[in-house]
């Protein structure tokens, strides 16, 4: 009866000593993950909304709601698609949230398209080549701006963040055809914008 | 025919492959320039929580020493103050004490005084009928 006890206690303290360390364990690699996929999901926002402070907060809000629901995370999809779905509900959540309280906030703190297109890397570029690069970055974005929520979202993932056509459907939900035909109207509209320029 | 039918195609081509390679270079640039504003963004905005931080850090610290010194300040003034005030209490108390003493020592001596006067008059009124006793018994307690 005493042995029986004993190994009882033994058995509650490892399975307690293991529940610590599988703890410990796991919030080691969700801080790993937060470190290798927090710039990456920063940039998509702020893509999509060009708001810092929006981009900031809807990124914090991800990672909590990632961190909140880690332990359901089974790894079907990478750990980057499965946080960017998160920043692509909250984004949604947040534009519809806005909507409803539009007499709330009739004020934006977006970066218009000018200032949007002034950063570009300091690379071994002629000033006419920067000046050309800048002219082109400004059309893509005002393509951008007006492209629907869906269209967007494929495209930036698409062309800023470089995911494959199988990774943007797992994030947005989407079938890897609709993605493909999101992102050639999104590429159309793109193209007739540059081509109204030249 | 051939060649002119296949020149126009050339052309087109050509365009196509040009707006092709202009739609390619447009979106490295668009993607260049996103990264280099999100990194910019993201690494000032982490500075500034820092600094914002290390601010709040440094007022926070500011304060509590200013309210420190403040109430060391205050604190040894009201116990100056407060010595002061009990011993003005205490020389006024022992002041008064003195006074009674002094007061109760005089009284004392009048009564004094006073007895001895009457013991004398009370003496000095004994009939002259009964003075030679009145001698008698001062020398009996001479003796």
């Amino acid at each position: 009866m005493a042995a029986g006890t004993a190994i009882e206690a033994i058995a509650t303290a490892t399975a307690e000593e293991f529940a610590g360390l599988e703890m410990e364990a796991a919030a080691q690699e969700f801080s790993s993950v937060v470190q290798a996929h927090r710039p990456q999901i920063f940039r998509f926002l702020l893509a999509s909304t060009r708001d810092v402070d929006l981009a900031e907060t809807l990124t914090q809000e991800c990672f909590l709601k990632a961190h909140r629901n880690w332990d359901r995370f089974r790894g079907d999809s990478s750990a980057m698609t499965w946080l960017m779905r998160i920043a692509i509900n909250l984004q949604k959540d947040h534009w519809r949230n806005r909507r409803v309280q539009f007499w709330r906030h009739t004020r934006t703190n977006s970066v218009d398209m000018d200032e949007a297109s002034e950063w570009l890397p300091s690379g071994e570029r002629s000033a006419e080549q920067q000046m050309l690069a800048r002219e082109q970055v400004k059309q893509v974005w005002k393509a951008v701006e007006g492209l629907s929520a869906r269209q967007r979202t494929v495209f930036l993932l698409r062309f800023v963040e470089d995911l494959e056509l199988s990774e943007i459907a797992q994030a947005t939900g989407l079938s890897e055809g609709t993605v493909k035909a999101h992102l050639s109207r999104a590429l159309g509209k793109v193209r007739g914008e540059l081509r109204g320029k030249r | 025919m051939k060649l002119r039918r296949g020149l126009p195609d050339d052309g087109s081509q050509h365009d196509a492959e040009l707006e092709q390679a202009l739609l390619e270079q447009a979106l490295q640039n668009f993607r260049l320039s996103v990264h280099a504003w999100s990194e910019d963004e993201y690494s000032r905005s982490h500075t500034a929580k820092v600094i914002h931080l290390t601010s709040w850090r440094v007022a926070a610290g500011w304060a509590l020493g200013c309210v420190l010194a403040a109430g060391s300040l205050t604190g040894g003034l009201y116990e100056r103050h407060h010595r002061q005030e009990v011993a003005r209490i205490a020389a006024a108390a022992e002041a008064a004490r003195q006074q009674k003493l002094a007061a109760e020592q005089r009284a004392h001596e009048e009564n004094e005084d006073l007895l001895a006067k009457v013991d004398s008059d009370v003496s000095r009124e004994v009939p002259i009928a009964m003075e030679p006793l009145a001698q008698l018994m001062a020398e009996d307690e001479a003796q």
